[in-house]
């Protein structure tokens, strides 16, 4: 049985070569597309599960091709990148793409990208408790256990927590936290955000200096990984 | 006097405007001190004569001064394409051998695999693709501090600030270098109440990557790398340390220096690494220094001055 269809648009015959065989071997189903313009076709024709969109793509920008698909399409979208463009990563995923990979990547990275993403979008349902090893989140109470054990937690802290952890896997940029903890005034001033991550760090991490829930992703943003 | 701002005008301009000033001030010349003074009609033969000579003088002044110019502006301009004909050529044996070498092992790895399956154990096969991909890591490692450095070189590259745990910034990347440094023992001390400074995140991780990786590529297992930060006189101060044998004293001031790799260093490695730390520090305005320490080891301090924020002092919310 497949565990969903998963749509590739990368120019390069080798590395669609290389994901067909490794997305296939665990499960999904695989299409592909060489251009921006047949990616476009193939998702409104056959819409698939997830996409993975490279940026460099010969026709159209890849940033073009990610907006046009956003128009409409609202399942995950990967976009896969060359190193060092990590303006390229923030403005993809301020358009509306769920995560990142950057090549070369590792076969595990990929597949974990693939599942949180799919996870997430599989998970729409409210639910009131989040249960992490070691740590628990109870949504309905505002609860924060670490080892069953309550730990306090500010009301900055619990609120950048909870979004962290409700998008478990998946890459929030600076700005996005930002956005959505402090408001819309508050944009800018990533200070407040290094600091509340620190202290959070210290409270819900074993070891704080090397945090193994909230993942620094230098220059893009903040990870919630299980 | 006149002669001397002929040849003055001459070392800065073109030879048009040098005749022109050579000619004017003949004419000058003429003006003031050959009589009738104080206009520009010449009276006798000899004075002719006089002016004549002086104006011939100016002008071979001109011409020669000029002549010099043009030749060391030769020369110069020469030296700048030896320069970077040289740098190309050591870029390129430098790409030759340090890419072939991973790409190598790769396609040999892969031609056994495909070739002489039957023949090969499991363990034989599992080398194998381990050997491929600690060559690809190593293909890939160079090929990012080549990017880095004609990133430098083209001097197009973009800071891209932001506030800096300078806490997270050190733990990020010594964890990214668990692998490297299993059999090091490894000191970490920042003072608890670090301000935030205005940093770019990622060029500072490379910085202390590309620092770590080298200490661990020039000393034995065992080795303690201490690494240290601290604001000092409002600047960032950042050291990483160890204490194995230190630098040849002879070669310390050379290291930052592109494709420059220590006498009988073991291969792996371009002489990027530390080119790439001195620009990047360099970019965001800082300076780094390399001293060998009194007993055994040595010291790689950088020093940045920067914004600040105070703001993880205030008590929450």
């Amino acid at each position: 049985m497949s565990s969903g269809t998963i749509l590739i648009i990368d120019d390069e015959a080798q590395i669609r070569k290389l994901l067909t065989i490794t997305l296939q071997s665990n499960g999904y189903t695989v299409l592909a597309a060489a251009t921006g313009k047949e990616g476009v076709t193939l998702t409104a024709s056959h819409p698939p599960d997830l996409v993975l969109l490279d940026l460099g793509l010969p026709d159209e920008d890849g940033h073009d091709v990610l907006k046009h698909l956003r128009d409409w399409f609202s399942n995950p979208i990967i976009i896969v990148s060359v190193q060092s463009s990590e303006a390229d990563i923030v403005k993809a995923l301020d358009n509306g793409a769920n995560d990142y990979l950057i090549k070369p990547f590792r076969t595990g990275e990929l597949l974990a990208r693939v599942r949180s993403a799919l996870r997430k979008s599989n998970s729409e349902a409210n639910i009131p408790t989040a249960n992490f090893a070691g740590l628990s989140i109870d949504f309905a109470n505002r609860v924060v256990k670490k080892e069953n054990v309550i730990i306090k937690l500010t009301v900055t802290e619990y609120a950048l927590l909870t979004l962290l952890a409700r998008n478990e896997g998946k890459v929030l940029t600076h700005h996005y936290l930002l956005n959505q903890v402090w408001g819309p005034t508050h944009q800018n001033e990533s200070q407040y955000l290094r600091v509340f991550i620190a202290q959070l760090r210290k409270k819900i991490e074993t070891d704080p200096n090397r945090p193994a829930r909230i993942l620094t992703e230098s220059g893009v943003g903040y990870r919630f990984v299980q | 006097m006149l002669l001397g701002t002929v040849s003055i005008l001459a070392m800065f301009f073109d030879i048009l405007p040098v005749l022109t000033s050579a000619l004017l001030s003949a004419l000058i010349w003429d003006f003031f001190f050959i009589p009738p003074r104080h206009t520009l009609s010449v009276g006798t033969p000899e004075d002719r004569l006089l002016l004549l000579m002086y104006f011939v003088v100016a002008l071979i002044n001109a011409v020669l001064t000029n002549k010099i110019r043009m030749m060391e502006k030769e020369v110069k301009e020469k030296d700048e394409k030896d320069k970077s004909v040289k740098f190309y050529n050591t870029l390129l044996n430098s790409l030759s051998h340090e890419l072939r070498t991973p790409i190598t092992a790769i396609l040999g790895c892969t031609d056994n695999l495909q070739t002489n399956a039957p023949q090969l154990s499991e363990k034989d096969k599992s080398d194998l693709l381990t050997e491929i991909s600690v060559a690809s890591i190593r293909l890939n490692q160079q090929v990012e501090n080549l990017l880095s450095v004609s990133r430098l070189e083209a001097g197009v590259f973009q800071i891209k600030h932001d506030w800096c745990d300078i806490n997270d910034l050190i733990y990020k990347t010594v964890q990214r270098l668990d692998v490297n440094l299993q059999k090091y023992r490894l000191a970490v001390e920042i003072p608890d109440q670090l301000p935030l400074f205005w940093l770019d995140f990622g060029l500072m991780e490379q910085v202390i990557y590309n620092l770590i990786i080298n200490v661990t590529q020039h000393t034995a297992v065992e080795t303690l790398i201490t690494i240290q930060a601290d604001c000092v006189r409002d600047k960032l101060v950042l050291i990483v340390a160890d204490n194995g044998n230190g630098f040849p004293e002879d070669e310390i001031h050379k290291v930052f220096q592109k494709f420059y790799r220590l006498k009988g260093s073991a291969t792996g490695g371009t002489g990027l690494g530390l080119s790439i730390v001195k620009g990047f520090v360099e970019a965001h305005g800082g300076t780094i220094k390399l001293e060998n320490l009194p007993v055994c080891g040595s010291k790689f301090t950088i020093e940045i001055f920067t914004d600040k924020s105070y703001v993880n002092r205030i008590k929450d919310e």
